[in-house]
């Protein structure tokens, strides 16, 4: 892959690791950062770089895998939605495990329900085309990494003038939650790592309000091992000339402005809006939704449906836990009742969700 | 979900390309971003090339990489 083994050298790597323990030398507190982005967390936990850090340098995983933010309740109207005759659910493959208040998208396929995983948005509006007496309803799930790609499959539906294309919509988006976190007594983040493809649409200014808000410096980190520590590195750096800037680590993809033409499909088609972040709560504008232009591609509008009371499982911490203020094996259902086979919580379900992580590659010394 | 996979463009239609990475091929289109030649590198996110791969500032991060190397901040 593109430069993929350049930014795993090990040589490399060490060199980073040693310039982060000369930078955090005279520092005698935990220095916190938050690693924002779940591709992140699966990235610190696949090459071990907790363990390799300093102990003064404390990493915790927050709120960016956007299955694990899903609120409940947008799973159950997706499950009411799939009983529906004559109707195919277009997912990415992460939400068809998620568990409803008493079902899931997998359930529902075993009892008849069609539930078809695409690859891109745009194979739902071909399902749509393919299927034209059936109802095709994409889960617009994602950040803004996500969703220009769904807003893209809405213009294209639209152009095609297809009237059995839907979305369900659930997209969020950066940074309101990591104001919101940023804010909380509780955790003291010391810096952000943040998301780094999510930062290609948004750019690096996107975080200049945060900064200046609650003087966290951010990085906006790649996903290669290389990355993360000097995104590392830089954040220590800040943290201990006692300083609050946005940098970017990752200038091979993300630039200050971002990426103004994605930005402009996103923000034809949706709207910013409130949004329920699980474990987060409400968050103001934190999510998207269709323009009133659009809305006869809203599910919710357009097919209504009876949705269960939301039921979240008693026990789960999943919501302290994307709020970095517990960790996995802080869960009394981690790896006892929820484990991948049977997840009871999104963070065990979602590839990228911190308790699979640390299910996968925990146990190591690493999850500490 | 946010996974972008680097691929290069080997030809280009009507604003899609075809993307490959070791030897796997996919589609994308290209409607998200600018001036793309063939044999770019670029990132592909849920079918949609989302950014264009700057080669200058990789190999500029590298060189700043390999530059501690150099002044001796050698692992102890």
């Amino acid at each position: 892959m593109k430069h993929q083994n350049e930014y795993r050298d090990p040589a490399l790597a060490r060199v980073q690791l040693q310039a982060i323990r000369r930078a955090v030398a005279g520092c005698d507190r935990t220095i916190t950062f938050m690693e924002v982005c779940g591709t992140h967390t699966m990235a610190i936990y696949q090459h071990g770089i907790r363990s390799l850090l300093p102990e003064q340098v404390r990493l915790i995983s927050g709120p960016g895998c956007p299955v694990c933010v899903t609120p409940v309740g947008y799973v159950d109207q997706a499950v009411a939605l799939s009983r529906r005759p004559d109707t195919i659910i277009a997912t990415f493959g992460d939400m068809v495990r998620v568990p409803g208040s008493s079902s899931n998208l997998l359930q529902e396929q075993a009892k008849g329900a069609t539930i078809r995983i695409v690859y891109s948005p745009l194979d739902a509006v071909t399902l749509a085309e393919k299927n034209p007496n059936s109802d095709v309803i994409f889960l617009g799930v994602g950040f803004e990494t996500t969703a220009p790609t769904v807003a893209a499959a809405v213009l294209t539906a639209a152009r095609k003038s297809l009237n059995n294309f839907y979305i369900l919509c659930s997209h969020k988006t950066m940074p309101g939650p990591m104001a919101a976190l940023a804010g909380d007594p509780e955790l003291q983040v010391d810096g952000y790592l943040c998301p780094a493809h999510v930062s290609a649409i948004i750019g690096a200014n996107a975080y200049l309000p945060l900064v200046s808000a609650y003087r966290v410096p951010c990085v906006v980190t790649g996903f290669e091992p290389l990355d993360v520590l000097q995104g590392v590195l830089m954040l220590a750096r800040q943290v201990v000339a006692g300083e609050a800037r946005v940098e970017i680590q990752y200038r091979r993809v993300v630039k200050p402005q971002g990426n103004l033409k994605a930005r402009n499909i996103l923000y034809q088609v949706f709207e910013p809006c409130d949004a329920r972040w699980r474990g987060i709560g409400d968050i103001p504008n934190s999510g998207l939704q269709l323009r009133l232009e659009y809305h006869r591609f809203d599910a919710a509008r357009r097919l209504p449906v009876e949705i269960e009371p939301a039921i979240e499982h008693q026990g789960c911490l999943c919501g302290e836990i994307l709020k970095g203020k517990v960790r996995p094996n802080d869960c009394p259902l981690f790896r006892t009742i929820c484990t991948p086979e049977d997840p009871v919580g999104a963070c065990m379900v979602s590839g990228e969700g911190a308790c699979a992580a640390e299910y996968k590659y925990g146990g190591w010394g690493l999850g500490t | 979900m946010c996974l972008g996979v680097p691929m290069q463009v080997k030809t280009i239609a009507n604003d899609m390309a075809v993307c490959e990475i070791d030897g796997v091929q996919r589609e994308a289109s290209l409607m998200m971003i600018d001036d793309v030649q063939i044999g770019d590198y670029v990132l592909i996110h849920a079918g949609f090339a989302i950014e264009k791969i700057d080669e200058g500032e990789a190999q500029l991060t590298l060189q700043a990489l390999r530059e501690a190397l150099d002044l001796g901040l050698m692992p102890e």
